[in-house]
């Protein structure tokens, strides 16, 4: 196996809605600041690969449009894929594997403000029996949520010390969406909103964009003082009919972990895309995190979920940690799907 | 549509369910972005603005905020002609739901004089069958009370006049 690391990370100042500029004009300053961040000019990256969603422009082949962002040209290298933007790492962590480069670029955007998000994700699920009910994530997310408070995988007092906690964290984050310094019991004094969720249960909607640089070996240490080390990566999926799965536990984030190596060794931090509160409590424990792990110091995607961006921020949010020194070995999972249907996991580690 | 052959287990199925009717709509707000504004709002105005690229110089219009070859913003802009070259064009004889135009018409790239990217619009004015590549045009617009931030200003180009364009000037369009 070839080391692969992760050398510079960039993103937007997340927001409800980026009206000003189109996807391209949002994308193409964090493009530029994640390679100048790489120390390399354009020309050196071997392999370009993107995740986004025609669902949220509106439009179809959208990814081509922001292709200008990279300027490719003379021809580039490229793929795109329709997940979010942390399977573009893996698709081009596989390419670098087999040797076919040496510098990969990663983007992800999404800016779900011209459309209804909660609409249009409707259109993953099951075309014959979910979709006619227009059966929305907020919804299936608050199924899940009452079938874990059922079986007593989770309290309500714990999801909102995750959604308080979550919010005095991205204080720090200068480029969260939402923050504040809040008490579990502020949370508890709000409403529901889809009951048994309160708002901050729930992620924001979000525009956003974010970009990784990926570089092998010698040229990682070349490039980077102390390079993110993928040490192990894995994505895993359940089945598409959510009658069929357990909706308490993850199964699929619990065999990437094995598969990735998490126990291998202490977690000093980890970022997990949780877009509600309860699910980061279902992934602790698929993941086997325990109290000596800080858990979304950026604030999680709670705090910002630019879909089809977010699970590809966790990656850049550990990786910044280890490059900067301030965490030695860390895990990042992006999820994709309803209810946490398909999850990625990656171990990152400093030298 | 051939009958379907259904597997021994569900043979006590009384009547296939054969196809299902499930309507979808979703609505969106298109956001045209910084470049494309300056465009549409120019074009109420009647005026045709693009953007160049400070790398490569090329002129771009409408332009999207950022050059496709060089990655880079283009910020500066470009006060252009209203006549072009036309580069390529179709000839349109079928019938199609929607259309609002009478057949045959001709839908043709026009390279506007000073540009590197050409513009898709109309021609009229002139027989289908007289439309060729080279071809100078300019725009006709629509009565100034009917401007707005649309191409639908511009209500199609027509011959001016000008002897054809040297294909030279409009090679690396086709």
């Amino acid at each position: 196996m070839r080391d692969i690391a992760i050398i510079s990370f960039a993103q937007t100042h997340h927001a409800r809605a980026i009206e000003q500029e189109n996807e391209v004009e949002m994308l193409q300053p964090v493009v530029v600041d994640a390679i100048a961040k790489a120390g390399i000019t354009k020309d050196r990256i071997d392999f370009v690969c993107s995740g986004s969603a025609d669902y949220l422009a509106g439009m179809a082949f959208s990814f081509v449009l922001t292709l200008d962002a990279v300027g490719p040209w003379p021809p580039i290298s490229e793929s795109h894929v329709d997940m979010d933007a942390a399977w573009a790492v893996y698709e081009a962590w596989v390419k670098m594997q087999m040797g076919k480069a040496d510098i990969a670029l990663i983007y992800g955007y999404g800016k779900s403000s011209p459309g209804n998000i909660r609409r249009a994700l409707t259109r993953q699920l099951d075309p014959y029996t979910l979709q006619p009910l227009w059966a929305d994530p907020v919804s299936l997310a608050a199924i899940q949520a009452r079938s874990a408070l059922d079986t007593g995988t989770v309290t309500t007092e714990a999801m909102a010390e995750v959604a308080a906690r979550s919010w005095r964290s991205a204080q720090d984050n200068p480029y969260a969406q939402l923050k504040g310094d809040l008490a579990a019991a502020d949370v508890l004094a709000t409403e529901p909103f889809v009951d048994p969720l309160r708002r901050h249960d729930c992620a924001p909607i979000t525009d956003g964009a974010a970009a990784v640089v990926l570089a092998a070996g010698d040229v990682a240490r070349e490039l980077c003082e102390r390079p993110a080390w993928i040490r192990g990566i894995d994505h895993r999926i359940e089945p598409h009919m959510l009658g069929v799965r357990d909706l308490t536990t993850s199964a699929s984030t619990a065999i990437a972990a094995a598969k990735a190596g998490v126990g291998d060794g202490p977690i000093d931090v980890a970022e997990l895309h949780a877009p509600f509160s309860h699910q980061e409590l279902i992934l602790a424990a698929a993941l086997g995190l325990g109290d000596d792990t800080a858990i979304n110091p950026s604030g999680g995607a709670l705090c910002a979920n630019p879909v089809m961006t977010a699970g590809l921020v966790r990656m850049g949010e550990v990786a910044q940690r280890v490059i900067d020194g301030t965490a030695d070995r860390g895990v990042a999972h992006a999820t994709s799907g309803a209810c946490l249907q398909q999850n990625l996991v990656c171990v990152l580690e400093g030298e | 549509m051939s009958d379907i052959v259904l597997p021994d287990r569900l043979r006590d199925v009384a009547e296939p369910v054969r196809r299902i009717r499930t309507p979808a709509r979703l609505d969106y707000v298109f956001m045209a972005g910084k470049a494309t504004s300056r465009f549409l709002n120019a074009v109420a105005e009647k005026r045709l603005v693009g953007q160049r690229c400070p790398v490569c110089r090329k002129v771009y219009v409408p332009p999207r905020g950022v050059c496709p070859t060089d990655g880079v913003p283009t910020e500066e802009e470009i006060e252009l002609p209203h006549v072009g070259t036309v580069t390529s064009f179709c000839v349109v004889n079928v019938q199609f739901y929607g259309q609002v135009m009478e057949l045959p018409y001709v839908s043709a790239l026009i390279l506007l004089d000073g540009t590197d990217i050409p513009l898709m619009h109309l021609i009229q004015e002139v027989p289908a069958d007289q439309v060729h590549m080279g071809m100078r045009v300019e725009a006709v617009w629509v009565p100034d009370e009917e401007l707005g931030p649309t191409l639908e200003s511009i209500k199609y180009f027509r011959p001016n006049g000008e002897p054809d364009a040297d294909y030279e000037t409009y090679k690396d369009n086709v």
